[in-house]
């Protein structure tokens, strides 16, 4: 079981959260000028790295409040969290 | 449920070549689905100089991992066409590859346990039906007739409120069904390399010319992905980039019992699904870890809440023990069917996205993907599961029918 830092609550075991995926996803600046390709883009395509990933999550039995984690895939490792208005630490997005 | 005696263990199946410097098709991965692919070119194609190239070892990946089970009770009519066809093939497998690898048609059960499952599942048995897949409805009554050791009282907290059935469904021995694939394409000139991880693609321009790999370079006139939970990893090395997140997928055997659970038993809704080896153990699986990961692994909430779910329907595994519990990486895709077809790059295809169940299709996704690579077109059964797909809408959304969830 993972062991995620929500930035309000503190270290909690990985079933008091919600899994939201990729982190720093911004919705289309003009989402009428694009085409389907950029649509499909946005809605089903995804960074599937082995290694680093920033992702998000939900503390969804504490404080609901989202925030980014960055974890390492291949490892499990929990490198980090932050909270959705910082920057992802390393750069990289 | 008879005890069947296993097959004996084989000597050696197939060569173990050196890779050659050029192939006209080179398949990445030799798990079930690339061992098909290899063979059906051979058989159907002709087209014996092929290697299949794996990193770790033969059939090591989620073709070891996976709870065996084959079915194709789908609800739309693309994925009902091409499970159908598996399901038509693994009938025929045994005797056309000589190799008893003890597929059982023994039945599967998919339980509704609210009133939302019922009417999705009577809804999908008449899908079933106009497509011709064996399909039946069962109220909880009969239900306990098929599998006696279900518990289908009223007094649970998520009630049996009936199941569909599909009785041609079942179980093979997975490692086995690999070595006979692997046998019958290495007969047919196919050369099976392990040990052999692709680090990068050639190119000439738009087009893919062969492989690197940790064990020399090796042309090909054509490159076919078959890498699972890797697929991704693996694409954007030839600079494609997939719709597909790979997530840990845990299964667990018991120690070994006497026969006492003569079918397939999946949950959707408590979530667990349930079969009893030949040898003995029950075999159980259960949903995906949320979170993305490689790492062959998950987490053991998971496990405690499949195992929850079977104690409750089946109050007998009270006191089985766990034997071993492992993860398998599988790739999932938006609508929770494959990708099976070409790619942005002239002469690379892909295999991919079948996330949690890509046992049960290996036949048909050998036979059209082979069909794919040798062709450069579609077969009319996986047209549907082309990439573009998911420019044009054309989804094929089966997360009502894939039973895990994902």
């Amino acid at each position: 079981m993972l062991l995620i830092t929500c930035p309000w609550c503190g270290p909690r075991n990985e079933t008091e959260y919600h899994y939201g995926g990729q982190a720093h996803v911004p919705y289309p600046e003009s989402p009428a000028d694009l085409t389907d390709e950029q649509w499909a883009e946005f809605v089903f395509y995804r960074d599937n790295p082995k290694g680093p990933f920033a992702e998000r999550w939900m503390h969804s039995i504490g404080c609901r409040r989202w925030f980014n984690v960055l974890r390492d895939t291949a490892t499990h490792e929990v490198l980090t969290s932050y909270r959705l208005d910082e920057p992802r630490p390393g750069g990289n997005r | 449920m008879t005890a069947e005696a296993l097959p004996e263990h084989p000597d050696f199946l197939w060569r173990n070549p050196d890779p050659k410097r050029s192939y006209d098709v080179v398949i990445v991965g030799a798990g079930g689905h690339g061992l098909a692919t290899a063979y059906y070119l051979a058989k159907n194609h002709g087209i014996t100089n092929v290697a299949v190239l794996e990193k770790g070892w033969l059939a090591g990946g989620n073709m070891a991992r996976n709870t065996t089970i084959i079915r194709s009770n789908y609800l739309w009519d693309e994925s009902a066409a091409i499970y159908e066809h598996a399901l038509k093939l693994w009938e025929g497998l045994p005797e056309e590859l000589d190799y008893d690898f003890l597929f059982s048609q023994r039945g599967v059960l998919n339980l509704a346990h609210t009133l939302q499952d019922v009417r999705e599942g009577v809804r999908r048995v008449n899908a079933n039906r106009l497509n011709g897949v064996d399909a039946e409805w069962l109220e909880p009554d009969e239900v306990a007739k098929v599998c006696p050791i279900l518990n289908v009282s009223s007094r649970t907290r998520y009630p049996v409120l009936g199941a569909t059935f599909q009785p041609r469904a079942g179980i093979a021995k997975h490692d086995h069904v690999a070595w006979a694939l692997a046998r019958r394409a290495d007969e047919l000139g196919v050369d099976l390399i392990q040990g052999c991880e692709v680090t990068g693609f050639l190119k000439d321009g738009d087009r893919v010319v062969g492989v690197d790999t940790n064990r020399g370079r090796i042309h090909a006139g054509r490159v076919g992905l078959a890498a699972a939970g890797h697929s991704s990893v693996l694409a954007e090395r030839a600079g494609v980039r997939l719709p597909v997140q790979s997530h840990p997928l845990q299964a667990l055997v018991s120690e070994l019992h006497e026969p006492v659970h003569p079918t397939v038993v999946m949950s959707n809704h408590v979530h667990v699904y349930v079969s009893q080896a030949h040898k003995g153990e029950l075999v159980m699986g259960a949903g995906v870890d949320s979170y993305n990961g490689y790492g062959q692994r998950g987490s053991f909430h998971v496990i405690e809440q499949q195992m929850a779910a079977a104690v409750e329907l089946f109050p007998i595994f009270a006191r089985a023990h766990v034997l071993r519990t492992w993860g398998g990486i599988v790739d999932v895709t938006p609508d929770a069917s494959p990708i099976i077809g070409s790619t942005p790059v002239a002469g690379l295809y892909v295999n991919c996205g079948w996330g949690t169940g890509g046992f049960k299709a290996t036949p048909a996704a050998g036979w059209t993907f082979a069909h794919t690579v040798a062709t450069g077109e579609p077969h009319p059964l996986n047209a549907p599961f082309a990439l573009d797909r998911f420019t044009t809408g054309a989804l094929i959304d089966e997360h009502g029918a894939a039973a895990v969830a994902h």
